[in-house]
């Protein structure tokens, strides 16, 4: 089996076999981090370039990681696209790939359509790690690989996704995907953070906290950003705790089998206390193990691997 | 030009917006002007012939929004390419907006784009700014624009937010007859926005531009063209909201005429699910319910115009992430071809009102000669193949830019010949595509 796509550039329009083809994949590839000789030729002599032009140490790691494990050549690259004049630095990129004979391209960008762009360029398989607020699916593919570790089957799951919706391409990424694989989301946030019209992509919606958790199994905590404040969408970030903070007393009557997560880095005291993320609901760790075994797993399905 | 020179247009359907004709006749022009609409009994000794069976001959058509980038970025249009563009597309007359560098916001820049539009190949008419250095701050020196030859005053592109300065433009423009054109944007409900906001920006996760930006803005310069009595034009109406302003302003006798672009009436927000950079514009593509609104108000009268908000930008400009692109696309070369295909192909409009919206409308806006076809008047003449199907291909463009979203795009209806002053200033060879 492979994958339907050249790309891997979001999870809108993925079907449900893609998805599930690459968490089973994922689960393979997990057996072999838990070897003790973590490491396998399946990408041997393919090159990958990790293009990063937004700070992100963490996806960068994972991607890394998982590049190593699979023995291909690897190269990064990364600079805050802030830091440099715009447009720019993409296309010379686009010349660079072409001129080194590239065959996977991971991209982190804080401009939405960036990957897209490359995949119109370049011959290379293209894997979005992230652009602007679009999407980011392999946080959304290992956040799912996590679910369905611990529940079997996301069919049915009330997943309430917590926070900063309009900025969030984890949101977006993962209420597709989830809602592929059958589960019930809901999102949560205050009006000035949550994008118009998001009901049409088959989410509930909520502003009040408490009636968003009624019922959850899974809360999936977003990482605030306090520039928020400043362009007027909150009115402080003290306001922000008291209302959407996922603390113990707000989980009073979650259910037993509870799941949080958080794509990380955590704001602990803002959008969670630490009491929760380092307690027994919490598989926030779960997820960053997973994360390397996604992505060793959309790199070999995207370099032209099948199994 | 020379001008002792003679043309006779014949056999084909002479169509004249503003006086309803509409009859299979001969055209015969000399001295830049037409002599005569009818049959030719005696043609002049030496007259040129030029064939118009089964063709439409129609008043020049004239585009009244238009950005030519000189001076300034004369890397992406020059007045003179712009001017070929235009020919090419079917136009003998184009009004040019102010957004250069400098900004045309005084006698002297005026003076120049003049100048140039003297050698160039079709009519170039300057809008002049409201305010100096477009910065909304002091009105331009508005008497000093018009004299030189302006023909009507906009801001375009930075829409004058102060609400006191624009009433006193509207005041002032007043006194010398001339339309004051509006871009009609809240600049802060626009913010950093890239697309329209809706869905399809929400998934997209780029930064939305609300239908509301345009709409307060459309009310407000509404409420202060009907207080002061001056004449407003709104420029490129893209919503369905801005378009019922408009209609019940015009219902209750408000000086206000507006304008259409080719894209907003083609086509939707969906095109920028590709983040193709040539579908990022201002105003944005809307929502399917917006296109239909803007249809309807073309052919009920609400919409008095198309133009094509010809916005060239280098390939080096466009080609990069969708943020960071410039908004705006090249239009002179497809206009009509989409007024033909989009509008009068699906029967929203008949020919007649359709070229109205490219003719004596924009003519008797901005008070400029042409617009008309009648014995004794100028002879600036469009003669059009109706039914020509072709492809529309970028690299074929005399403008300097290709950035179009309508890259291989099958239209119907293409003009053949542009005619200013009498001279034949562009003819589309049997095979050019
Ligand atoms: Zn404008």
């Amino acid at each position: 089996m492979a994958l339907k796509s050249k790309h891997l550039l979001g999870l809108e329009g993925v079907n449900r076999e893609d998805i599930q083809l690459m968490l089973d994949t994922a689960a393979s590839f997990k057996e072999i981090l838990e070897r003790p000789i973590k490491i396998v030729p399946a990408l041997r002599g393919i090159t990958v370039a990790n293009l990063f032009f937004e700070p992100s140490t963490r996806t960068r790691f994972s991607f890394e990681l998982a590049e190593k494990r699979l023995s291909a050549d690897s190269v990064s690259f990364s600079k805050d696209s802030s830091s440099v004049r715009k447009g720019e630095t993409l296309k010379d990129t686009v010349r660079n790939i072409e001129a080194m004979r590239v065959d996977l391209v991971v991209i982190r960008h804080s401009a939405a359509g960036a990957p897209h762009f490359l995949a119109r360029c370049v011959d290379a398989s293209v894997i979005n790690a992230g652009d602007g607020a679009h999407e980011h699916p392999t946080q959304a593919l290992l956040d799912m690989m996590t679910l369905r570790e611990k529940y079997g089957s996301l069919e049915g799951l009330r997943v309430v996704i917590v926070g900063d919706i309009a900025h969030s391409r984890v949101a977006r990424s993962n209420i597709w995907g989830l809602n592929t694989l059958g589960a019930s989301v809901a999102v949560c946030g205050p009006k000035t953070l949550i994008p118009l019209d998001v009901e049409q992509l088959g989410v509930d919606v909520y502003v009040h906290l408490d009636d968003a958790l009624e019922g959850a199994d899974v809360i999936n905590v977003l990482r605030l950003q306090f520039e928020r404040q400043t362009q007027g969408l909150l009115p402080s970030v003290r306001e922000y705790i008291r209302q959407y903070c996922i603390t113990t007393e707000r989980l009073a009557d979650a259910k037993e089998n509870l799941t949080i997560m958080h794509p990380g880095p955590i704001n602990r005291g803002v959008e969670i206390t630490q009491e929760v993320a380092d307690g027994p609901y919490s598989v926030i760790l779960d997820q960053v193990t997973n994360g390397v075994a996604v992505r060793m797993a959309a790199l070999f399905l995207l370099s032209g691997g099948g199994v | 030009m020379s001008k002792a020179k003679s043309l006779w247009i014949k056999s084909g359907r002479v169509l004249d917006p503003g006086s309803g004709f509409d009859k299979v006749a001969d055209v015969l022009i000399r001295n830049g002007r037409i002599v005569s609409i009818g049959a030719v009994k005696k043609p002049p000794v030496g007259v040129e012939l030029f064939e118009a069976r089964g063709k439409l001959v129609v008043p020049g058509l004239i585009d009244m929004h238009v950005h030519l980038r000189e001076p300034g970025r004369e890397d992406e249009e020059t007045i003179f390419t712009g001017a070929q563009a235009a020919a090419a597309g079917g136009f003998t007359a184009i009004i040019c907006m102010p957004n250069t560098n400098p900004p045309i916001d005084n006698q002297e820049t005026v003076q120049f784009v003049c100048q140039k539009a003297e050698e160039a190949p079709v009519k170039v008419y300057p809008v002049g700014a409201i305010t100096r250095g477009r910065q909304g701050q002091e009105l331009a020196e508005v008497a000093d624009l018009v004299a030189a030859g302006a023909v009507a005053i906009s801001d375009d592109g930075d829409p004058v937010r102060n609400s006191e300065i624009f009433r006193r433009a509207l005041e002032y423009a007043s006194m010398f007859h001339i339309p004051v054109i509006s871009h009609c944007e809240d600049i802060d409900l626009r913010g950093p926005g890239v697309m329209n906001e809706s869905y399809v920006s929400t998934i997209l996760g780029l930064k939305g531009i609300p239908a509301i930006a345009e709409e307060v803005a459309v009310a407000r310069d509404i409420a202060i063209a009907e207080f002061t009595g001056g004449r407003l034009h709104i420029a490129h109406v893209s919503t369905a909201g801005a378009v019922e302003l408009i209609r019940e302003a015009k219902r209750r006798g408000v000086q206000v005429s507006a304008e259409v672009t080719p894209h907003h009436f083609s086509l939707t927000e969906e095109a920028v699910r590709t983040f193709d950079t040539n579908t990022k514009m201002n105003p944005p593509l809307r929502a399917e319910a917006d296109l239909q609104a803007l249809r309807s108000g073309l052919a009920d009268g609400t919409i008095d115009c198309v133009a094509s908000d010809h916005a060239p930008h280098s390939s080096e400009e466009k080609e990069m992430e969708f943020d960071a692109a410039p908004f705006g696309i090249v239009g002179l070369e497809t206009s009509l071809g989409l007024v033909l295909t989009e509008l009068v192909g699906t029967g929203f409009l008949t020919l007649s009102e359709a070229l109205a919206k490219l003719t004596v409308n924009p003519a008797r806006i901005l008070g400029i000669e042409g617009g008309a076809l009648s014995e004794g008047g100028v002879a600036d003449l469009t003669i059009i193949d109706p039914e020509v199907r072709w492809a529309v291909d970028c690299q074929s463009f005399r403008s300097k830019s290709q950035n179009t979203p309508f890259e291989g795009w099958e239209l119907t209806g293409r003009s053949v010949a542009t005619i200013v002053g009498g001279e034949i200033v562009y003819g589309r060879q049997e095979d050019e595509n």
